[in-house]
C-alpha cells in the first residue's frame, strides 16, 4: 500500500488519465488498453474521460461476451438470404467497429479461442471471414478497452492472446474516489496530436533505450517495445513536439513496459521464486528504488545509451507498485483460464465443435447450423400449394422464389467428441515432499504425456501449507503443464480437505462445460490441516473424509494414488469415502496409474 | 487495403523460418512448414511476407482451380475443354497465398452447394472453397493449433493427396488441390496432435532474437515500416527482387541436382539414430537438402546441406518424451554430431 507515498510522482489516477490520452491519440497503433478495476465510480469517471476525448462519431460499443461468432465476425444473414433468394452476407460487430472503440467487459472471462481470433483481427486491422457461403474481408481498425474485473485472489486473468495485443495497461483498483480529478485534456488537443503524429520522429537512441529496458524487465515479446515506441510517439505528439524525448520514453516505459515486467532489472532478481512469497507490507524501502544500483549487466548497449536506458528503467520501476513487482516475480507465467465458466459459454463451446450427426427439424441458432439442402428438400413438396396461396392472397404476378417457411428449417446436429479433463491434485506437503514429491512429479509427467496423446485437458491443483491452489487451469498445453509442475516446491502441512475441495470445485466447473472431469489425488493421506486452515490431525482427517464424501455425492470419477512408501490405512479409508479407485504407489508405476485412470474415465 | 506487406528481406533474424519457407517454395512436395513459437516473435509477419517472393506461374485462364495448362493434374472443367478439342489459354498469375481464418466452416474450406443457384433456380452447382483457391499455392493457417481437429485432419489429408474430394449436400466431385500448408501457432495455447505434427514437412521453433542489437533493429524497422509503409517497401524492393530471382532459379534447377548415394546413406543413418518412424522423414530430409543445394547454387547435395536442414526436417518427428526438458532440437543436434563425427 504505497499509493499516496510519492508526492511529486504522478498519482495512479493521473497515470490512468495519461494512458487514456495516449490511447485516444493512437487507438489502433497502441492496440488497446487493459483496465484492471471493479465496476464503480472510479472506472466510470475514467471511461467518461476517455469518451470525452474521442470523437462523437466514433463507434463505442460493448462486445457481448457470449455473442455468436457470426455476429462478431460476420457471416450469412439468414433472413435476408431467404428473402432475396441469394446469399446475403452480414457484416459482424467487429467490422462495424472500424475507426471506433471496442469495450470488452469482464475480459477475464473471455474464452481463449475467441481471444486468439480477436487477436488476429487486431493484428490484421481487418476481419476475414469464410463461413457458410460468406467470404469477405472488411477493414476493422479499432482500439480495445478490456475491462479486467477479476478478483485479487482468483486465477482469472484476461487471455494472454488478448493482453499481448493491448499496448497499455492501467490498474484502477487502488484509486480512491478522492484521487479522481477532472483532466483538462480536450478532444481538440487529441485531434491536434493525431494530426502531428505521423511526423513525430522517434530517435534511434530512444528506440534502443526502450528495447533495452524491455529486456531488463524480462519481457520476451517484441510487441511490447514496439508499443512503447508508439506510446512515446503519441506522448510527444500530445506535448506538441516533433521528436520524442526522454520524458516520452519514460512515460511509455511506465505505461507499456512496467505492467509487463516479469522481473526486476537487477541481476539477482532475475530468478523468479517458484512460490508466491507472502506480501511484505512493512518493507517500505525498495531495494530497487533508485534503479541506479545495477551495473554493467546490460548486454551490449553502448555506453552513452546506457544512461538513457537506466533512466527509462528507473521511470518505469518508480511507477511499479511494490505488490506488482512481487506478483510479477511470483508468476512468471501468468496463465489465463482456458475457458469461461458461464452457462451460455458452455452451450456454445460444445455446439460449435464436432462432426455432423444427422439432421432434425428446428430453428437454426449458434451450434445448430441450418442444413440448407435438407431445408429445401423439406420445402419442395409444398411449393405449388404455397405459391397458389400466396398468389391468391396478394394477387400479384409470378413469384419465382422458393417459399421456405420456418417449419421447413432443418438443422444439423453436431456430435462433439466427448472430452476429458484430468485434474491432478498433488500433495506437496512436507510429509509427502521429503520422500515422494519427485516420484509423484514423475508419475504426473508420465500421465501428462498420456493425456497429451489423447488430447485431454489437464489441470494441476497443489495443496500444502494451509491451503490449496490451482497451479494450472485446464489446458491442453503440455509445455505449460510441465512448467508449472517443475516450479512446484514442497513443504508445509497437509491441507488435504482443501485440496480435495479445490479439485472438486474445478471438476464441477469443468463438467458444467460439458467436459468429463477425472480427479487424480496423489497423497499419502496424512492430513494435518483442517478445512479452515487450522492445524489438528484428527479434525483434518475428518474434514478430508467429508470432502471426499462430497466428491462421491457429486459423482465425480476419482483415483487416489497413495504416495507413501507403504500403503496407508487413512489413504485407503479416504479412497473408500470418495468412492475412488485406490492405487498404492509402491506397486503402481505410471502405467498402472494410467490404466486405472482409463478405467475410471470409462466407468 | 493498399497497405503493403512487410518485406520478406527486411525481416531481422528468423533465419531458420525464412530458409524453411524458401525451401518449401522451391520444392512444394516437401510438404509445408510448421512455425511454432511464443507470442510476438513475428511468425505471421514472416509467413505473410513470403507471397512477394514467389515467381508468377502459368495457369489456365478463367479456371477456378488455377490449373497448370502444361500439367497433367487438371480439373474436370479443363479436361472437358480438352476433350472438346478446345485449347487451354494460359496466363501468368501470382502464386496464390490463401489465408484460412480461424472459425472457417467446412463448407467454405472444401466448397459447397452454391446457395444462390440453389435458391433461385433450384440448381445443384458447386461453389468452390478455399482449397480450390489455394491449388498450386500456399494455404496459411495462423494459430493452426486452435483449428478444429477435424479441419486439420481434412487439410492434411488433402495436402497429402493433392485432391479435394467433396461429398456433401448431395454433391459428389473432386478437384485438384495441391498446396503447401503453412501453419503457425503458440504452443502455450495448446499443442498440435502428435499425429498431425509429422505430416508437416519442415518445422521451425521460432524465438525472438536474443541479442539486444537485433531486437533494437526489429523494433526500429517495424517503426520505419509503420511510419511510411510504401517508402519502406520501396526501399527493400531491390532486395526482395534479388531473392525472388534466386528462388525462381533454384526452382528451375532443383530437379537437376545430384543426390549422391552417400548422402542417402547419411540421411538413413541419421533417421535411424533418431528413431523417426516411417520413410517420410528420410524423404523430406533428402528433398529439403536438394532444394537447399539448388538455392545455394550447388550442383550436388553435400553433407553440409543435409546437416543444416536436418533440424527443420526431423525435430517434429521424434517420439515425444515429456520428461525430456532439453527438447527435440537438442536431440537432433546430438544425433547429427554423432552421425557425422566419424
Amino acid at each position: 500500500m504505497n499509493g499516496g507515498g510519492e508526492a511529486e510522482e504522478r498519482s495512479l489516477w493521473e497515470e490512468a488519465v495519461m494512458a487514456a490520452s495516449l490511447f485516444a491519440v493512437d487507438p489502433v497503433g497502441l492496440g488497446g488498453i487493459a483496465v484492471a478495476s471493479k465496476y464503480g465510480p472510479v472506472r466510470d469517471s475514467w471511461m467518461d474521460f476517455l469518451r470525452s476525448i474521442v470523437p462523437g462519431w466514433a463507434p463505442f460499443r460493448k462486445l457481448p461476451l457470449y455473442a455468436a461468432d457470426e455476429r462478431l465476425f460476420g457471416g450469412l444473414d439468414l433472413a435476408a438470404t431467404l428473402a432475396h433468394g441469394k446469399p446475403v452476407a452480414e457484416r459482424g460487430l467487429l467490422a462495424e467497429m472500424d475507426r471506433g472503440f471496442l469495450v470488452i467487459p469482464s475480459a477475464e472471462r473471455m474464452e481463449s479461442g475467441l481471444a486468439s481470433r480477436l487477436g488476429l483481427v487486431i493484428d490484421a486491422h481487418a476481419v476475414h471471414v469464410e463461413r457458410e457461403a460468406a467470404s469477405m474481408m472488411h477493414p476493422a481498425r479499432f482500439g480495445v478497452i478490456a475491462l479486467d474485473e477479476s478478483e485479487a485472489g482468483d486465477d482469472e486473468t484476461p487471455p494472454a492472446a488478448l493482453l499481448e495485443r493491448l499496448g497499455l495497461r492501467i490498474d484502477l483498483t487502488d484509486v480512491t474516489w478522492r484521487d479522481v480529478c477532472l483532466s483538462d485534456t480536450t478532444l481538440e488537443e487529441i485531434e491536434a496530436a493525431q494530426a502531428r503524429l505521423p511526423n513525430v520522429a522517434v530517435p534511434d537512441k530512444i528506440i534502443a533505450g526502450l528495447v533495452s529496458a524491455a529486456v531488463s524487465f524480462g519481457i520476451q515479446t517484441l510487441r511490447a517495445p514496439v508499443f512503447a515506441v508508439r506510446a512515446a510517439r503519441a506522448s510527444a505528439a500530445l506535448a506538441g513536439r516533433d521528436e520524442a524525448n526522454e520524458e516520452d520514453a519514460g512515460l511509455a516505459a511506465m505505461l507499456v513496459l512496467a505492467p509487463r515486467a516479469t522481473r526486476m532489472p537487477e541481476p539477482m532478481e532475475d530468478q523468479a521464486p517458484p512460490e508466491p512469497p507472502p506480501p511484505e507490507p512493512q518493507d517500505d524501502k525498495e531495494e530497487d528504488g533508485k534503479g541506479g544500483g545495477e551495473s554493467g549487466e546490460n548486454e551490449t548497449a553502448p555506453d552513452d545509451d546506457k544512461a538513457l536506458t537506466d533512466m527509462i528503467i528507473a521511470a518505469a520501476a518508480a511507477a511499479m507498485p511494490k505488490e506488482m513487482l512481487v506478483k510479477a516475480a511470483a508468476k512468471p507465467f501468468r496463465v489465463p483460464p482456458s475457458a469461461p465458466m458461464g452457462k451460455a459459454g458452455a452451450e456454445r463451446t460444445n455446439a460449435a465443435r464436432g462432426r455432423p450427426a444427422g439432421v432434425r427439424r428446428g430453428m437454426p441458432k449458434p451450434g445448430s447450423p441450418l442444413s440448407l439442402l435438407e431445408t429445401l428438400r423439406a420445402a419442395a413438396p409444398w411449393q405449388k400449394i404455397r405459391k397458389s396461396m400466396l398468389e391468391k392472397a396478394a394477387n400479384t404476378g409470378r413469384i419465382d422464389r422458393i417459399e421456405v417457411r420456418s417449419d421447413d428449417f432443418r438443422i444439423k446436429r453436431l456430435k462433439a467428441r466427448s472430452q476429458t479433463a484430468t485434474i491432478f491434485a498433488v500433495d506437496a506437503s512436507g510429509s509427502a515432499a521429503m520422500q515422494r514429491l519427485a516420484e509423484t512429479k514423475g508419475a504426473v509427467e508420465l500421465l501428462l504425456a498420456e493425456c497429451y496423446i489423447r488430447r485431454d485437458q489437464v489441470a494441476l491443483v497443489a495443496f500444502r501449507g494451509t491451503r490449496a491452489e490451482i497451479l494450472l487451469p485446464p489446458t491442453r498445453s503440455l509445455t505449460r503443464a510441465k512448467r508449472s509442475l517443475a516450479a512446484l516446491a514442497g513443504g508445509g502441512g497437509t491441507p488435504l480437505a482443501s485440496g480435495i475441495d479445490a479439485a472438486g470445485a474445478l471438476a464441477i466447473n469443468i463438467r458444467r462445460r460439458g467436459i468429463s472431469p477425472l480427479i487424480v489425488v496423489l497423497t499419502d493421506g496424512k492430513a494435518n490441516i483442517a478445512a479452515d486452515g487450522k492445524p489438528g490431525r484428527e479434525r483434518a482427517q475428518n474434514d478430508a473424509n467429508t470432502a471426499g464424501r462430497r466428491l462421491r455425492a457429486e459423482g465425480i470419477a476419482t483415483i487416489l494414488v497413495d504416495t507413501s512408501p507403504r500403503p496407508q490405512a487413512q489413504a485407503e479409508k479416504l479412497a473408500q469415502e470418495m468412492a475412488a479407485r485406490y492405487v498404492p504407489m509402491p506397486y503402481a508405476n505410471a502405467a498402472a496409474i494410467s490404466k486405472a485412470a482409463k478405467m475410471a474415465a470409462k466407468g | 487495403m493498399t497497405r503493403p506487406v512487410y518485406p520478406f528481406s527486411a525481416i531481422v533474424g528468423q533465419d531458420e523460418l525464412k530458409l524453411a519457407l524458401i525451401i518449401s517454395a522451391i520444392d512444394p512436395s516437401i510438404g509445408g512448414v510448421l512455425a511454432f513459437g511464443d507470442r510476438g516473435t513475428g511468425k505471421s509477419t514472416t509467413v505473410r511476407a513470403l507471397a512477394a517472393l514467389l515467381p508468377p506461374v502459368r495457369a489456365v485462364r478463367d479456371c477456378r482451380f488455377n490449373c497448370d495448362p502444361d500439367g497433367s493434374n487438371l480439373c474436370e472443367e479443363c479436361r472437358e475443354k480438352l476433350r472438346e478439342g478446345e485449347k487451354l489459354v494460359a496466363r501468368f498469375i501470382r502464386v496464390p497465398v490463401v489465408d484460412l481464418p480461424l472459425g472457417a466452416t467446412e463448407d467454405r474450406v472444401v466448397g459447397a452447394l452454391d446457395l444462390e443457384k440453389a435458391l433461385t433456380r433450384g440448381e445443384k452447382a458447386f461453389e468452390t472453397g478455399l482449397l480450390a483457391r489455394a491449388n498450386r499455392g500456399f494455404l496459411y493457417i495462423d494459430e493452426v493449433n486452435l483449428l478444429e481437429d477435424f479441419l486439420v485432419d481434412l487439410l492434411l489429408d488433402v495436402a497429402a493427396s493433392g485432391e479435394n474430394v467433396v461429398e456433401r449436400e448431395g454433391m459428389s466431385l473432386r478437384h485438384p488441390a495441391r498446396f503447401v500448408l503453412i501453419g503457425s501457432g503458440n504452443p502455450e495455447e495448446g499443442e498440435l496432435r502428435p499425429q498431425l505434427l509429422d505430416r508437416f514437412g519442415l518445422s521451425v521453433e521460432v524465438r525472438t532474437p536474443q541479442d539486444l542489437a537485433s531486437r533494437i533493429e526489429v523494433v526500429r524497422r517495424r517503426d520505419g515500416f509503420e511510419r511510411d509503409p510504401h517508402g519502406f517497401a520501396a526501399a527493400w524492393r531491390g532486395e526482395n527482387r534479388k531473392l525472388r530471382r534466386k528462388v525462381a532459379t533454384a526452382r528451375a534447377r532443383v530437379n537437376l541436382i545430384v543426390v549422391p548415394d552417400s548422402i542417402l546413406e547419411d540421411s538413413a543413418k541419421l533417421c535411424l539414430a533418431l528413431g523417426t518412424d516411417g520413410l517420410r522423414g528420410e524423404l523430406t530430409l533428402m528433398r529439403a537438402a536438394r532444394a537447399l543445394a539448388a538455392y545455394e547454387g550447388a550442383e550436388t547435395v553435400t553433407q553440409k546441406h543435409l546437416k543444416s536442414i536436418a533440424p527443420s526436417a526431423l525435430r517434429h518427428r521424434l517420439r515425444r518424451d515429456p520428461l525430456d526438458e532439453a527438447g527435440s532440437s537438442v536431440r537432433v543436434d546430438m544425433a547429427l554430431e554423432k552421425a557425422f563425427s566419424a
